[in-house]
């Protein structure tokens, strides 16, 4: 029980979870690892209505990452409510509704049909490269994620995470914007904006011609990110960006994260997440952490 | 034959390899020791993990050929290019270690043994890369038909292969776009060539052919099932890379939209846009 971590006035038994939109609703997943270990399932993005998504190849492999650009497909929330939280509730995990919106409106839409359901947090993804409007757009600029913040904090029955792109010039910044917005936990990274080119079929590898890059390629990146905005701002950080093995999510740890998420990392390892976790509890014995707070941030402090 | 596998969990774990061979220009065969084939189907496929950190995805292959008490796996793969993922496969030798994730996907479903022996001719399509999948199919619809009641169409653009394989399993028709063996042209010219005929068919190849084939069933009223593929992340029905058009809406999606890796690789001709 050393692993228990508070985000904002909700407990997580430990601090992995799913990074959004690598893990659906956790069924597929279901299969391979057992989703009561998990600290929290968050799930993939969820807009007011079904969003069909960008046209295929969606996904592209680059070293030692991959590029994606899904364009948040997704049932609706209407279907999402029906079924997916039915489903996760079965689970003795905490459960993280990802929320995306091309509008102000159609977030808030989301939000508050999520009001009276039993999810425990909400994740607002203002940070999605891969849609023309919203997503993105309202996450690169420090007064947009302020506005955004306060706007869902206002109506949100649930404390509220604003995940943050890092296609910014300063990570700091929009932080501290989200933070003075009211959010309750920041988490980040979303993906990086990328390109690959098909030399032999001599067009864009993506449909979308531009994707996320995420995988253990962008690591270096996500944990000086999540290392500068803990020093930015005091409510907690889930961090994510490249976590595959259990030494990853505890530089991040070490770095300022209380959580870390594992994304590209299931596609290759359906096992990664259980692993991290395993190898995060066994890490803290070694260097005898009696809890997460003591281990959180602990490069910063000393 | 194994029954009933559908609600058969995939794993992801290391097999080994038990022998490899060239059987055509880039073209190899590689016979794999792992229980998954325990619980396999034809029609479903396996991902296949390159041991080398700046390819993490995994290589969707198809199962061409299952030994389900032995516990060995058969695919036949394309090296693809220099330096891919199919390239390193290439050059694994016998007793080395080959991380593979499976079995994946619905498969070509035969569970339905008394509705198929009703079918009075089957026609069983290959083309190209889509050929291998075919075999494990064939060899399992002789357990349900005669054999003079399975057709066997290949198609290629030059060099054949899987020729002797598959030659035991029914009649076998060859077309070749280069015309170096067989009809002359598409698997399309070697139906019309040989007046094919048939209440079911099966295929897997790329879009062009599949599509051709799709009016063919429509025209002549038959069912018929059509293997696809697409770019996979996740190969479990997660990441939502890999989908489809269908004609329908689908009830996970929300939309007229399925997962090949999941919903598939399997659809129905007319359940499908291609
Ligand atoms: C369900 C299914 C079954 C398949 N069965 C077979 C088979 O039995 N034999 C065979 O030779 N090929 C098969 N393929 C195609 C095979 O997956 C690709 O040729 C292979 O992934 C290419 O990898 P690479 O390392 O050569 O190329 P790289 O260029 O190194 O691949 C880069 C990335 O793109 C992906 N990719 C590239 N081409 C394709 C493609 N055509 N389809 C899907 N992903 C691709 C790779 O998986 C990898 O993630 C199948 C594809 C699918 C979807
Ligand atoms: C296929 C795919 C789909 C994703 N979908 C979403 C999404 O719906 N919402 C979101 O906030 N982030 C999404 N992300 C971003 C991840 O949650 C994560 O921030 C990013 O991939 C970095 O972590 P990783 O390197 O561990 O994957 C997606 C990433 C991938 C690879
Ligand atoms: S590859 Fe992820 S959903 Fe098919």
């Amino acid at each position: 029980m050393r692993s228990r971590i508070k985000l904002g006035p909700v407990e997580l038994k430990n601090p992995v979870m799913t990074a959004s939109g690598t893990f659906g609703s956790g069924e597929e997943y279901s299969e391979f690892v057992d989703l009561n270990r998990l600290g929290a399932v968050v799930t993939k993005g969820v807009s007011n209505i079904p969003w069909r998504g960008n046209a295929t190849p969606r996904i592209a492999e680059t070293h030692g990452g991959m590029l994606n650009a899904i364009g948040l497909q997704n049932p609706g929330i209407d279907a999402f409510i029906e079924k997916d939280i039915p489903f996760l509730r079965r689970y003795d995990t905490k459960i993280i509704v990802n929320v995306c919106g091309k509008t102000l409106e159609d977030y808030l839409e989301v939000v508050e049909k999520l009001a009276d359901q039993p999810v425990d947090l909400l994740e607002i993804n203002i940070s999605c490269p891969n849609v023309k409007e919203g997503g993105i757009a309202f996450g690169q600029r420090p007064t947009g994620v302020f506005d955004v913040t306060q706007a869902v904090k206002k109506i949100a029955k649930q404390p509220i995470i604003m995940k943050l792109s890092p296609n910014v010039t300063d990570i700091t910044e929009v932080a501290r914007a989200a933070e003075a917005g009211g959010a309750d936990v920041l988490s980040l990274i979303n993906t990086l904006t990328g390109m690959k080119i098909d030399i032999h079929k001599r067009e864009f590898a993506l449909a979308n011609k531009t994707g996320g890059l995420s995988g253990p390629a962008i690591k270096p990146v996500a944990l000086r990110m999540v290392y500068q905005t803990a020093n930015a701002v005091s409510i907690p950080i889930i961090g994510m960006g490249g976590i595959a093995i259990p030494e990853d999510a505890v530089e991040f740890i070490l770095a300022g994260a209380t959580g870390v998420s594992v994304g590209t990392a299931n596609f290759y390892n359906p096992y990664a997440t259980i692993e991290v976790l395993e190898g995060i509890e066994q890490y803290m014995k070694e260097y005898d952490f009696p809890d997460m707070e003591s281990m959180i941030g602990f490069v910063r402090k000393h | 034959m194994i029954e009933s596998t559908k609600e058969a969990r995939p794993v992801k774990k290391a097999a080994r390899v038990v022998s490899q061979e060239k059987i055509a220009e880039d073209i190899y065969s590689m016979w794999i020791k792992t229980d998954v084939a325990r619980r396999a189907m034809p029609g479903q496929f396996i991902s296949v993990f390159a041991n080398d950190g700046s390819k993490l995805l995994p290589r969707p292959i198809s199962l061409c050929e299952i030994f389900h008490e032995a516990d060995i796996l058969r695919i036949v793969y394309r090296v693809t290019a220099a330096n891919t993922g199919t390239e390193l496969f290439s050059r694994l030798k016998a007793g080395e270690a080959i991380e593979i994730m499976g079995p994946l996907g619905n498969g070509f479903d035969l569970s339905e043994k008394n509705k198929l022996r009703q079918v009075r001719k089957v026609l069983i399509i290959g083309g190209g890369i889509g050929v291998p999948p075919m075999l494990q199919l064939a060899k399992e619809f002789n357990h349900i038909l005669d054999k003079h009641q399975i057709q066997l169409l290949m198609g290629y653009r030059d060099e054949v292969f899987l020729m002797s394989d598959f030659k035991d399993f029914g009649s076998l028709y060859i077309a070749t776009e280069n015309g170096s063996l067989g009809t002359v042209g598409t698997v399309m010219d070697a139906i019309d060539e040989f007046d094919l005929s048939a209440d079911m068919i099966y295929a897997c190849g790329p879009v062009r052919m599949l599509r051709a084939i799709k009016g063919y069933a429509k025209k002549n009223r038959c069912t018929c099932y059509l293997s696809l593929e697409e770019k996979m992340a996740c190969g479990v029905g997660a990441c939502l890379a890999c989908i489809c058009r269908s004609k329908e809406i689908d009830p996970h999606s929300n939309l007229r939209q399925k997962r090949i890796c999941k919903d598939g690789p399997v659809f129905l001709s007319t359940e499908v846009e291609i």
